[in-house]
């Protein structure tokens, strides 16, 4: 062996067999062992928000098919506002050392790829002969996620809260979830007010799913606006407002109703909820969604949604010029869009099958980018366009889960200002993760998953939407740039 | 090390975590099965019947190890991870000992009884209402919860309790109740005023010592087997087994049960009709009421 090491040829040579080698014979070692050593690993238990599976002692798995995915009884716990409904909700039957408090954070390895980037043909971009090429862009390196730092659960009997202060792998915080919640007014189930910033009532929740790499972290649907649209929504993103939602007792029949600003969650009267953005608008978006499951005996429950969300953005700004440059102040000239849709969660026992679809339209004046005080330009239409996911993961057990996803997203509408010059397809995307994510720690006070994810994703002429948002358009139009990721790591929540 | 070197390393090496795993979880979270020596029901067999679902333990086994082997333990025992932490302790399945039951003190539920059990769950404590799951699931639990035992093997569930139409909620009727209240020495546990704090209620302990509490019936918090006059009716009558409750069937008259069951009433803050005649029928009487308790003149308990 030590030739290997000292020869550099061979070396490359046999580059992929040491690996194999050495993973063929730990594995022999742990079957001749009998696992004897292995199986000292802490390993029954299950946990969730594991604040709330140190209150009430119940294993993860109780709470969700793999976390964070929540299972129905899951479900009805967050919807009857984190509360079990056993008469020891309330704080006051805890005991005073108890803090709902939890950590998420994940350490990895990743490797992205990006094809038809333009890069510079020499190094550094330095001399004569230097032009922009298209190139693949490939990056790997151990990394770190960003972290949750998890407050939730009761205040009182029947208020309960969330804070979630979320950062990136630097440390730079948001507040990514904020909200109080009135539970069960008026002794019923159907009234249920939140107040504050948090997630819409999706059925097929992007914040507890199961991907974690930068192509396949994000719902390509949930974020995608037509290119060349000002328009900066995301129905996965979390919104700012209030939630008028209700359930009956075993929420097989739900409905939520909110009032939201029309900032895409914004907080400090900006565009944004990181600090910087410009500011935002005065008015405000509805968002309804309408959820039902039937009872299909021994697979499980198969739950359908329909969803809308309406809203409106600004397409001008007043500004003051008193300082000699334009600054704005408050978003004006706004202009409507729609997102409509439905969703599934279908159980099979052991296999889960989520479906989704969505189709957004923006104002005509969106798609222009013009002020609405002006008229549009000849020929200008609104964008339009159609998306949506099937889903899928298998249980092998609770501390075991295979998945999958196929997205597709088709531009029906061209926005205006790339009308003409674009081809047809110009930004559609299609997306295909799988991977799968192992449970050996899940006590019931933390857990630790080790995630192997592979996700890669196709769209035509813009840079494709991951979720570290890099990368650069390609050098046509036409051309179709792929994005690849590879993640592994764990994920471990206390 | 190459890029593609070092990821063919972290794949296999990946592979290789997985082998680990799946042996570990067998070795580790596997849920155990009942010694076939002792003659407990075989897990491939078991059935419950609830109306027109047809329960399966083998199925309900997989379901055990997501949602209950956290407290109630691999083996059945109410000895989870979780376990030390809770108050009032799990139940333990190998002893098929169960406190809801239409059936009498001594036998064992029927399977709608434990059905009803996990669809209810148990108001305060940590035994959660799962009616969210489906209704076959829950009857896939129910048959391998019997599997713990061997009673399920070799007894047949006790005949359920008939109850006879509720008598008309009076005056007379919660009086009477109140007059048994007190010769059954039912205060001695709960107290004079149903708070839970009688004599005895400091030294009562289930059948493993552990200390338990008698139902404060101010709480006015549902009862632990169920919410009606007829689920109240039947806890006293049936008793909570593996609880200090005795089975009152044998010393209770079905009148006189149902006259006691008008009177527990009135010891909720609830608005119900009974409370609402104790009220008016205090104000009026109130300082001719005797109070409930030890005799005052002997002081005897």
């Amino acid at each position: 062996m030590s030739k290997w090491f000292a020869n550099g040829v061979d070396r490359t040579r046999n580059s992929w067999v040491r690996p194999l080698v050495t993973c063929a014979l730990l594995m022999l070692a742990i079957v001749i062992g009998d696992c004897r050593t292995v199986s000292a690993l802490p390993t029954s238990k299950v946990m969730a928000i594991p604040a709330f599976a140190r209150k009430y002692g119940l294993p993860c798995s109780a709470c969700h098919t793999a976390w964070p995915e929540l299972n129905n009884f899951g479900m009805v716990f967050r919807d009857n506002g984190y509360q079990l409904m056993n008469d020891r909700d309330s704080l006051i039957w805890q005991n005073p050392s108890y803090f709902p408090i939890s950590f998420r954070i994940t350490p990895n390895w990743h490797r992205e790829s990006t094809s038809d980037q333009q890069v510079d043909s020499t190094p550094n971009g330095t001399g004569p002969n230097n032009v922009t090429v298209s190139r693949n862009v490939t990056q790997a390196a151990f990394d770190l996620s960003g972290m949750d730092l998890w407050s939730a659960g009761t205040i009182y009997k029947n208020i309960s809260f969330v804070l979630l202060p979320s950062s990136d792998p630097t440390a730079v915080w948001h507040f990514e979830s904020a909200f109080l919640r009135f539970d069960n007014i008026k002794g019923s189930s159907w009234l249920n007010f939140k107040f504050g910033r948090f997630e819409l009532d999706n059925l097929i929740s992007e914040k507890r799913f199961l991907f974690l790499s930068a192509n396949g972290g994000i719902y390509q649907t949930y974020h995608f606006n037509v290119p060349g649209s000002t328009n900066d929504f995301g129905i996965g993103d979390n919104q700012i407002g209030v939630e008028l939602m209700g359930h009956n007792v075993d929420s097989s029949t739900r409905y939520s109703i909110a009032l939201l600003s029309s900032n895409e969650g914004g907080t400090n009267l900006t565009e944004s909820n990181l600090p910087g953005g410009l500011p935002s608008n005065r008015s405000f978006d509805g968002y309804m969604a309408f959820t039902k499951s039937f009872n299909a005996g021994s697979w499980g429950y198969e739950e359908f949604q329909a969803y809308a969300y309406v809203g409106q953005r600004g397409t001008y700004y007043q500004t003051t010029s008193a300082s000699g440059t334009p600054v704005p102040l408050v978003a004006l000239g706004n202009e409507p869009f729609y997102r409509v849709g439905f969703a599934g969660q279908l159980h099979f026992k052991n296999l889960e099958l989520l479906p989704y679809f969505m189709h957004g339209h923006d104002n005509a004046y969106l798609g222009a980018g013009v002020p609405d005080t002006m008229s549009l330009p000849v020929g200008a239409k609104a964008p339009t366009f159609n998306g949506g996911f099937i889903e899928g993961q298998y249980f092998v057990n609770p501390q075991l889960v295979f998945f999958g996803r196929f997205e597709k997203i088709d531009v029906g509408q061209q926005a205006f200002v790339n009308e003409g010059s674009v081809p047809g397809n110009y930004g559609d995307v299609t997306a295909y993760s799988v991977g799968y994510r192992w449970y050996p720690i899940m006590f019931s006070r933390g857990g630790v998953a080790w995630h192997n994810e592979y996700s890669i994703t196709k769209s035509i002429g813009i840079v494709p939407l991951s979720a570290d948002g890099s990368g650069l358009p390609p050098l046509l139009p036409t051309d179709g740039v792929w994005s690849s990721s590879v993640f592994i790591g764990f994920d471990f929540d206390f | 090390m190459t890029l593609k070197n070092f990821a063919v390393t972290f794949v296999l090496g990946s592979m290789a975590l997985v082998t680990v795993g799946a042996t570990s979880m067998r070795a580790q979270s596997h849920v155990n099965s009942p010694d076939p020596a002792l003659g407990a029901p075989s897990v491939d067999t078991e059935e419950s019947h609830i109306g027109n679902l047809t329960g399966h333990a083998a199925a309900g086994k997989i379901l055990y190890r997501r949602f209950c082997i956290g407290c109630h333990g691999p083996d059945g025992n109410g000895e989870g991870m979780n376990a030390q932490w809770i108050d009032p302790k799990p139940r333990d399945f190998t002893e098929a000992t169960f406190k809801c039951r239409s059936t009498p003190t001594g036998t064992l539920p029927t399977d709608d009884d434990l059905y009803n059990a996990i669809t209810r769950g148990f108001v305060t404590t940590n035994m959660p209402s799962w009616r969210p799951l489906t209704p076959q699931e829950r009857a896939n639990l129910v048959a391998f919860v019997k599997t713990w035992s061997p009673r399920w093997a070799k007894e047949k569930p006790g005949t359920p309790l008939t109850i006879p139409p509720e008598t008309a909620i009076t005056i007379d009727s919660i009086l009477r109740g109140r007059q048994t209240f007190q010769r059954l020495e039912c205060w001695k546990c709960h107290g004079p005023q149903g708070h839970g704090d009688g004599p005895s209620a400091s030294t009562l302990t289930d059948d493993k010592g552990n200390p338990i509490r008698p139902y404060d019936f101010s709480s006015g918090s549902r009862f632990m087997c169920g919410v009606t006059n007829q689920d109240l009716y039947r806890i006293f009558m049936t008793g909570l087994d593996g609880s200090p409750m005795p089975s009152f069937a044998d010393v209770v008259k079905p009148d006189e049960a149902w006259d006691l069951v008008h009177f527990l009433r009135t010891l909720q803050p609830l608005k119900t009709q009974e409370a609402a005649l104790w009220q008016t029928y205090k104000a009026a009487h109130g300082a001719d009421i005797k109070p409930i308790g030890p005799d005052p003149a002997t002081g005897a308990q």
